[in-house]
């Protein structure tokens, strides 16, 4: 992984830039320099990858975070924005000549509105610390990534984040109603708000998910949801991945979108009965586990739909939750997954496409020549209902060129993806794990569009660079347009 | 004025193209119905994107709808209806508002304004449902953005940045949607007599139960009387439980009665298509607040105008009709607003679009941010110049 080349001279200057930083913030501690306490932020949730950052600023507010990116700003220094740092694709990777701009500090809940359904929060709060302060009045923040005990809210804006809820409740973009955020040169925006539509560009919907690179978020208001009264779930065994994939087509076919609608194949199935004995079928070669909530009414109707729907479909093991244990039980060994992996492997790569959930089949195949071709296992767990597939490749990272083949084995799982009308990333975002495949997704033209747009944001490229984008481009570059004044006339159309 | 009708994609390219180098804006029409709906651009030549419509692929169990830009919504809800699908987002039909009737309402013209109906508060705007699209940019480049699949993050989210960016910064072709299972089932819970405050606060005890509804409106003047209406829609057993449990939840506010599928229907297509103000006179603003906000925004305006209104999204869409006001009303609305809200100007003479702004007016930091992005797309300013914003 090619990082941009880190300035000696700028490395140089590290005492220097660290206590002119150390003005701008009034915390004592708000600025590490010392070796061992910048260690802490080599790496994200992506550990394959390190660099140690120039420096660390971590502010306590807007007016910090705004005279910091001024100053990086002014003296054309680097930043790298960082949340909880649970980040799979290298989100939050630091430089070496630029700093990590921290933002743990921001850790208040500032205001619940349950009458609006709505909560104003900084953004160092945890995704799981906003449903835990509201939780006790019936209510919740939907979009639950597996991360959600650590990963912070600003994170989630940054990265998009998903979860196991997403096809019924959306992505982080679908539950943020608005944003304060500092542009690099210090300038405070406020997008949105506690209202649903705001007219204009939807620059809030473009900061969701733009990984760090156009500006740093200080403020998100999120939607609240009343939680479900009811949730019951079906634990289905199929022969076959084709008639589990089968299955859940014909569920959503039948007009039913489970809360959560999750596969698992035979590998998966099998590494986490061996961990947590969640009573899985070991005699079959698909399992999935099916959802349903809202009010009991409608849970009791659309288990009994789900579970005919799946004897239709051929599945050979059906157990259906009558208690809460019970579908906390069947959830068990699907939430153990990656750690499950982790003990049958010393390391797993977690690869994260999603593709039209009909190509599945096709999908699977393709792994299985993949994992003869570079003699490496891989498990999957399948986000079933959205189509968002997450491989396990797993590996030896002590082997010598075992990372080498398991990054070749992801990326042909990417690409194949991409040939069959999926994306290459359906919720842990690009950063720079996927940066030098967004050709395979993206042609040129296709992506200098997104980086003229980056260049309305961060003309000098200092937000988050190398992530993202396979190429640095120059914003004066790219801006270009190539026209000859008074010689173009208008095609020769039917005029009317 | 020239009217420029392309036949492809590739003579899209040439007539944005030979625009940038004239510098000659372009207006973007498909169907026509919308061309009252924001600022009043008066630009010298017309494109005509009608050419891409038709719907390309259509997987209901893939949730995925493709089609061209121009493709006649009517077309669209057909094709959904027949597999019992539907876009989630309830697009309105603003014609008889407009007064554009015998227009088509177009998939890229209510991508391109985002617009949404009732369903909005329970399953998010057209901007939540857009996941791909391919477009040529004021720079005359074909590019495409998104994808075909539900959750993506691969890139930036340039499907949310068109989506009711009003054509400002590219032409869309084709446009991929999410669709989801239409309603086997639908009852409307319909309180009466109800004032401002009271009618808020019975939406919100509503919204906040566990009932789900998914519309929730309040009609001041629905045949002599207030009513407030709250939705709830599913399978069959599931919404006759829930409407009666929601019955029971609203006693304090008084007795309602339920109202079956029919009624439903045409009651949810009237408030999302803004019927109640539409036939009548006066200028009509569509303003977007914080639901528990409604009732003190409300009666400052009424204090100042003469007015007629209704509530949607639970309070959060307030819709008013001013009559008699030289600005149509729009100093004492956005004073009321306070800036906490986006108060659009939907229904007016040009001349008053011209000379109010039809769209809240930006704090000037988020004005400077649009205007870079705007250039990002359309550097010369040639497609649908003026109509969001003056000069954008």
């Amino acid at each position: 992984m090619l990082m941009p080349q880190p300035d000696a001279a700028v490395i140089a200057r590290r005492s220097a830039i660290a206590g002119d930083l150390r003005r701008l913030c009034a915390a004592s501690d708000a600025v590490i320099e010392s070796e061992d306490e910048r260690r802490a932020y080599e790496t994200d949730g992506l550990t394959a990858y390190r660099a140690r950052p120039l420096l660390v600023v971590l502010p306590s507010t807007t007016e910090e975070v705004s005279r910091v990116l001024a100053y990086c700003h002014k003296n054309g220094l680097k930043v790298v924005p960082r949340g909880a740092g649970t980040s799979l694709s290298g989100g939050a990777l630091p430089l070496e000549d630029g700093i990590v701009l921290g933002l743990a500090k921001f850790n208040r809940i500032l205001e619940i509105d349950y009458d609006n359904r709505c909560a104003v929060v900084q953004p160092g709060v945890t995704n799981l610390g906003i449903t835990a302060a509201v939780q006790h009045a019936g209510f919740y923040y939907a979009p639950d990534p597996s991360s959600q005990i650590a990963c912070s809210i600003g994170g989630n804006v940054a990265e998009n984040s998903g979860g196991v809820h997403c096809l019924k409740y959306g992505l982080t973009t679908n539950n943020v109603l608005g944003i304060e955020m500092v542009l690099i040169d210090g300038t405070v925006l406020r997008l949105g708000g506690k209202h649903l539509d705001s007219g204009g560009y939807d620059l809030l919907g473009v900061m969701v998910g733009s990984e760090g690179l156009l500006a740093v978020v200080t403020e998100v208001t999120v939607r609240l949801l009343r939680k479900p009264s009811a949730a019951r779930a079906l634990l289905l065994g199929f022969p076959s991945n084709e008639s589990a994939g089968a299955c859940v087509a014909a569920i959503i076919g039948a007009g039913c979108i489970p809360g959560g609608m999750e596969m698992m194949d035979k590998p998966a199935i099998h590494a986490v009965e061996d961990f947590v004995h969640a009573g899985y079928p070991l005699d079959v070669e698909a399992l999935l586990i099916v959802e349903l909530d809202g009010p009991p009414a409608e849970v009791d109707h659309l288990i009994d739909r789900v579970e005919a729907i799946a004897k239709r479909c051929g599945s050979v093991s059906v157990r259906v939750s009558n208690s809460d244990e019970e579908r906390l039980a069947f959830w068990a060994g699907r939430k153990a997954a990656f750690p499950a992996i982790g003990r049958i492997s010393p390391d797993y790569y977690c690869v994260d496409p999603t593709i039209p959930r009909a190509k599945l089949p096709d999908m699977l195949k393709y792994m299985a020549e993949l994992s003869r071709k570079y003699g490496l296992r891989v498990a999957n767990v399948f986000h079933a209902g959205d189509g968002n597939l997450h491989p396990l490749i797993l590996y030896d990272a002590n082997q010598p060129d075992e990372l080498a083949r398991t990054e070749q084995f992801g990326a042909d799982i990417m690409r194949y993806s991409v040939e069959i009308g999926g994306c290459l990333s359906g919720e842990h975002g690009v950063g720079v794990e996927k940066r030098d495949l967004m050709g395979s997704m993206f042609s040129e033209v296709d992506l200098q569009q997104q980086l003229r747009l980056k260049c309305a944001f961060d003309p000098g490229g200092l937000l988050n660079p190398g992530k993202v984008f396979p190429q640095l481009h120059r914003c004066a570059e790219l801006g270009r347009l190539h026209v000859h004044h008074g010689q173009v006339r208008f095609p020769d159309l039917p005029r009317f | 004025m020239s009217q420029y009708r392309p036949a492809d994609e590739k003579q899209l390219i040439d007539v944005v193209a030979a625009s940038v180098a004239n510098e000659e804006p372009l207006e973007i029409v498909a169907g026509g119905s919308k061309r009252n709906l924001g600022r009043p651009p008066q630009l010298p030549h017309m494109l005509d994107v009608g050419v891409f419509a038709g719907i390309r692929q259509y997987e209901p169990e893939e949730l995925v709808l493709t089609a061209g830009a121009a493709t006649p919504l009517a077309e669209i809800e057909r094709t959904l209806v027949a597999k019992r699908q539907m876009l989630a987002f309830e697009p309105p039909d603003w014609r008889m508002l407009l007064g554009t009737d015998a227009a088509n309402s177009t998939f890229g013209g209510v991508v391109a304004c985002n617009l949404s109906g009732p369903r909005r508060i329970r399953q998010g705007a057209a901007r939540d449902h857009v996941l791909g699209l391919a477009a040529v940019s004021g720079r005359g480049e074909a590019f495409k953005a998104g994808g075909r699949v539900v959750k993506n993050v691969t890139g930036y989210d340039l499907c949310k940045l068109l989506t009711g960016s009003y054509g400002t910064l590219a032409v869309m072709t084709e446009i991929s949607v999410k669709v989801l299972p239409a309603p086997e089932a639908t009852r409307t819970v319909a309180l009466t007599g109800l004032d401002d405050p009271r009618a808020v606060a019975a939406m919100t005890h509503g919204l906040n139960s566990p009932h789900e509804p998914s519309g929730a409106a309040h009609l001041p003047d629905a045949g002599g009387h207030a009513r407030t209406l709250l939705r709830v829609e599913g399978p069959l057993p599931s919404v006759e439980a829930r409407s009666q449990a929601l019955r029971d939840e609203l006693k304090p506010f008084g007795a309602a009665e339920i109202l079956g599928d029919v009624d439903s229907a045409k009651l949810w297509q009237g408030i999302r298509d803004a019927a109640p103000l539409a036939a009548g006179e006066g200028v009509i603003w569509r303003v977007s607040l914080a639901p528990t906000a409604a009732p003190a925004f409300l009666s400052a305006v009424r204090a100042a105008l003469d007015v007629d209104y209704f509530l949607d999204w639970g309070g959060g869409l307030a819709w008013l009709a001013v009559r008699g006001a030289d600005d149509g009303g729009a100093a004492p609305i956005r004073a009321a607003l306070g800036g906490r809200g986006h108060a659009t100007l939907i229904r007016a003479s040009a001349a008053l679009r011209a000379a109010v702004p039809v769209f809240e007016p930006l704090p000037p930091a988020v004005a400077a941010l649009s205007a870079r992005v705007k250039d990002s797309f359309d550097p010369k300013r040639v497609l649908n110049r003026g109509r969001l914003y003056p000069e954008i």
